[in-house]
């Protein structure tokens, strides 16, 4: 930059540092109030003005775990006293944890968060496994026809889920997927293999030919090669490539409200439809939303060098 | 060098052939998608022709293209159309002025710069269900953040016919506007300096620099980061599904959902399928087009 700066551009930069630092804060501050509101008491939840200030407790994640009622009467002493702390709890907030065999009876949202752990890693792996060879050979051979048959591969993944949906829900009845893990598995394998195999062309792309090249030469067969020379090479684009996948599978909604009810239902239909089902405490949908929203975030700050990539199916690089 | 690349070179011919590697590697992906993403589209056009209910116990009848006469002659479906053009029109507007406004912002030298960006494109990365649920806390008439901080007393946002589609649509701008900074910032961080100290030595003025400089430089990602989201919007289901009922809120896919599971009108929703998937098919030939045109080398 310019090192004379007339004060005019010194008060505009000022000005824009301010403008970014407050909207900042305005686009971060509805996930700012999702994550306080599961760590506060119910009660302070839904007052008006809104609480900002107040004791953080970790009641909502308990509440978020168990299935409770609302206390009648106080419990004696005696069984307070003898309550683990989890328990003591929820007495204090006026409820009480259902038991069951001697422990306490879990809320569906356990279950629900591991079928979408299992549900969005296998289908990831699938993805990512048959995307990397896939763009593999697409980088490497001649295609007849290879802009129509990548346009192909990409165009399924722009169908909207709702088209799609309806034949592979009557698909699903008739062999009995409906509701089951391997029906939303193979879903989310087809949707994302062709965000695989696009990105993972651009990363295969810029592998120089000549290291596989160069093995031939030495003796290696052409699948030695790959597996020796060029799978290491591509490791950072298979990581980001797979974490994008990841990350898509477990956000995804419309197939999973269509796909499951039950036994193989995912986190994200799950969550919203709480707001239905009895008295709403937020504190404890809040609770689930945070927990849900973590590995993301997470992932969103390791992936940050590959997002304009990612989202631009592997078109753009910087 | 070249020879090795041949299917018939004498290192290939150790192990599998270029030729059989190259089909083994490509064609299972291929049959994977007409399976699982072709076949059930071909599976609906058929049943867009009948008149069937999953429900039901009915055999189909065949109705020829009846279904798609009735869908093109219902004005309730070209209100969802409207409602789903208004939607993409407000959204995408929005996402633009923000996502393109901000970027032009940050696209200086600025304390923690990487931090901030990645902090702003968290929105874009969470489920859009999940975030529909929590803008709903927000937009709460009694107790709601957005009423409260805006002074706006009890405003029923949701369930205000008119301004339900402008609380889905802004819940959309904030997590999509970060996907139009995105593109924006690597557009503009590839405008070269030398362009901007010209046009200083020239005193030309902010507006001049901005859309003679700026702007054709950093279109093509605009236009991308346009097309994507428009397509997107177009195909909007989970924020708007979730956030509200109100019949100002139905876009396409959620019509789309309701005939296909909730109604239970499997002819006439794959006939609609049908009606969508063309549209959605002719934007994305436009998107891959742009694309193919500003893809890099």
């Amino acid at each position: 930059m310019a090192a004379v700066r007339s004060n005019a551009q010194k008060i505009g930069h000022r000005l824009a540092i301010a403008a970014v630092i407050a909207i900042t804060i305005v686009m971060l501050s509805p996930i700012y109030w999702i994550a306080s509101t599961a760590f506060k008491p119910r009660s302070l939840a839904t007052t008006v003005p809104p609480t900002v200030v107040f004791s953080p407790e970790v009641t909502p994640f308990i509440k978020l775990f168990t299935k409770r009622v609302q206390l009648q009467k106080k419990p004696d002493q005696a069984t307070y006293d003898e309550a683990p702390w989890w328990e003591k709890k929820i007495y204090d907030a006026g409820e009480r944890v259902l038991k069951v065999a001697g422990g306490p009876q879990m809320s569906a949202y356990p279950s629900r968060f591991l079928n979408s752990l299992i549900i969005a890693v296998t289908s990831t792996f699938l993805a990512v496994a048959m995307g990397t060879i896939t763009a593999y050979g697409f980088s490497r051979f001649k295609i007849a026809g290879e802009a129509d048959l990548l346009f192909f591969i990409l165009s399924t993944r722009m169908l909207p889920p709702v088209v799609v949906a309806i034949p592979m829900f009557l698909m699903y009845r008739v062999v009995g997927l409906v509701d089951t893990h391997i029906g939303l598995i193979i879903l989310y394998t087809a949707f994302n293999l062709s965000f695989s195999v696009w990105l993972m062309k651009g990363f295969m792309d810029e592998i120089p030919k000549e290291y596989e090249e160069a093995a031939l030469v030495d003796g290696y067969t052409r699948i030695e090669a790959f597996f020796k020379i060029v799978l290491p090479e591509a490791a950072t684009g298979i990581a980001a490539t797979a974490v994008f996948c990841f990350i898509t599978a477990w956000n995804e909604y419309a197939f999973a409200l269509m796909m499951t009810n039950k036994e193989a239902q995912t986190a994200p239909p799950f969550i919203p439809a709480q707001l239905g089902s009895g008295i709403t405490d937020w504190t404890a949908i809040a609770a689930g939303t945070l927990l849900f929203l973590l590995p993301v975030s997470i992932f969103t700050f390791l992936l940050r060098n590959h997002l304009l990539r990612g989202v631009t199916f592997g078109a753009i690089r910087k | 060098m070249i020879a090795t690349l041949k299917p018939d070179s004498s290192h290939a011919l150790r192990g599998l052939s270029d030729l059989r590697i190259r089909n083994l590697f490509i064609i299972p992906t291929i049959i994977f998608l007409i399976v699982f993403n072709i076949f059930p589209l071909i599976y609906s056009l058929g049943y867009s022709f009948y008149d069937y209910s999953a429900a039901g116990s009915e055999e189909p009848v065949f109705v020829g293209l009846q279904n798609y006469r009735d869908l093109l002659s219902d004005p309730n479906i070209w209100n969802n159309f409207t409602v789903t053009a208004k939607y993409v029109i407000i959204s995408v507007g929005g996402q633009v002025l923000v996502g393109f406004g901000v970027a032009l912002l940050l696209n200086r030298t600025l304390p923690a710069k990487g931090l901030i960006t990645t902090l702003l494109l968290l929105p874009m990365m969470m489920s859009a269900a999940v975030v529909g649920l929590f803008w709903q806390l927000l937009y709460s008439p009694s107790w709601g953040v957005i009423n409260y901080v805006f002074g706006l007393g009890d405003f029923a946002w949701l369930s205000d016919a008119d301004a339900a589609l402008w609380a889905v649509a802004i819940t959309d701008i904030w997590m999509w506007a970060p996907f139009v900074m995105l593109l924006s910032l690597a557009g503009l961080s590839a405008v070269p300096k030398h362009l901007y100290e010209a046009a200083s030595i020239d005193r030309a003025s902010g507006w001049y620099t901005f859309s003679r400089i700026t702007l054709p430089l950093v279109s093509p990602l605009l236009l991308i980061a346009i097309i994507f989201r428009t397509m997107e919007a177009f195909k909007t289901f989970d924020i708007a599904f979730i956030m509200s009922t109100q019949p100002t809120t139905e876009v396409i896919a959620i019509r789309l959902y309701k005939f296909a599971f909730q109604e239970w009108q499997t002819g006439k929703s794959c006939a609609l399928a049908y009606i969508v998937l063309i549209m959605v098919v002719a934007i994305t030939n436009i998107y891959v087009k742009y694309l193919n045109q500003v893809k890099e080398r």
